[in-house]
């Protein structure tokens, strides 16, 4: 049994059969980062930047991988582009872990400006989106790798500061 | 030489590879050159030629070429440290360094002006990096295929363009011919 949120969404992650993760740190995500590092079943490539991530999850796909992109939800902004014309014009099923900064309990003013445009740009480029708050909201994962898979889209997971228990 | 003379020059040393082709100009001189399963074409993403290379790479034991350009790389200057740190010795990076932004009227990019892509490529870390003149990079390919380590030309060519059609063929059956040319590899 995972005995940390962390480790569960990594055994969800490789049940799901992802092998292929690139991460963008966040301070929220550093858990799960963490174990990902440590975990021999999945391949772990750090990006210096989420289109970047996004092309070598494009290219490990295409090799025959189950590529996921771990990042913080200001990545949305980077990445408008590349998920339009690389991710979704091509059909390639990508999962994204991303923390939700900007919502209850944050700190730091300035993530509440991309936290206000999270969503509508989410919805904006037809990106199937789920929002992990409580912590029961975990148990979805399996179906959420299940259905990118099914669809071929990438997807968006938003996990908050209330469903990661603060900062 | 220009672009499409070296695309040309190198066409019998990259067809039975698995090719991963920049936007743009290109890939539409690839496909009027050579058309094949085993490239795939970008249509679009400015910049992640080298980024799906090193992710295909990484992937599978198959050789792989990325053919970029001067200026995406200088869009995507985080691809270099992320190759650099994840040695792939199936993986050939082929920068096309013509000093300029070939698919939208020739301006000139900063490679083309004082910043060497080649020292760049190894302060970062990068190992086997070479830089060649045009018309030795068919040489210089075969050679980084066949020593079995991951490998970054550049090649320095002059700046040119010669008129091509769009690709028009849909993205999903680029994606699709080209998994089915990889699996099959892999069989």
């Amino acid at each position: 049994m995972a005995s940390t949120i962390s480790e569960r969404i990594v055994d969800d992650l490789v049940a799901g059969g992802i092998d292929f993760v690139t991460t963008v740190p966040c301070k929220q995500l550093a858990g799960v980062i963490d174990v990902i590092e440590k975990d021999d079943r999945v391949f772990h490539i750090p990006s210096n930047k989420e289109d970047e991530g996004m092309g070598l999850c494009a290219g490990a796909y295409m090799g025959g991988k189950r590529p996921c992109i771990i990042m913080q939800n200001t990545a949305i902004g980077v990445t408008i582009n590349t998920l339009a014309t690389l991710i979704q014009y091509y059909h390639i099923p990508l999962p994204m872990l991303i923390s939700y900064r900007g919502e209850l309990g944050e700190p730091v003013a300035c993530q509440v400006e991309m936290a206000v445009h999270t969503k509508p740009l989410l919805a904006q480029m037809g990106i199937p989106t789920f929002h992990f708050h409580k912590d029961s909201d975990v148990e979805e994962l399996g179906e959420i790798l299940k259905y990118t898979q099914m669809c071929k889209k990438p997807t968006a997971i938003l996990t908050d500061a209330s469903f990661w228990k603060g900062y | 030489m220009i672009r499409s003379d070296v695309l040309k020059s190198i066409i019998p040393v990259i067809t039975d590879e698995l090719v991963i082709c920049n936007i743009g100009l290109p890939s539409q001189e690839l496909y009027m050159l050579d058309d094949q399963p085993s490239n795939f074409y970008m249509l679009g993403t400015m910049g992640l030629s080298s980024s799906i290379g090193l992710g295909l790479a990484l992937a599978q034991p198959e050789k792989v070429i990325a053919i970029d350009g001067d200026g995406s790389v200088l869009t995507n200057f985080g691809t270099l440290p992320t190759i650099a740190n994840n040695v792939a010795d199936n993986f050939v990076l082929l920068i096309i360094d013509n000093g300029s932004y070939g698919s939208t009227g020739d301006q000139p990019t900063y490679a083309g002006l004082k910043t060497s892509l080649t020292a760049v490529a190894e302060a970062c870390g990068c190992e086997n990096v070479v830089e060649c003149q045009a018309e030795d990079t068919a040489a210089e390919l075969k050679k980084a295929l066949e020593s079995n380590q991951m490998t970054i030309i550049v090649c320095k060519c002059e700046s040119g363009n010669i008129p091509v059609k769009v690709i028009e063929m849909d993205p999903v059956v680029i994606r699709d011919r080209f998994m089915k040319e990889v699996a099959r590899r892999g069989a």
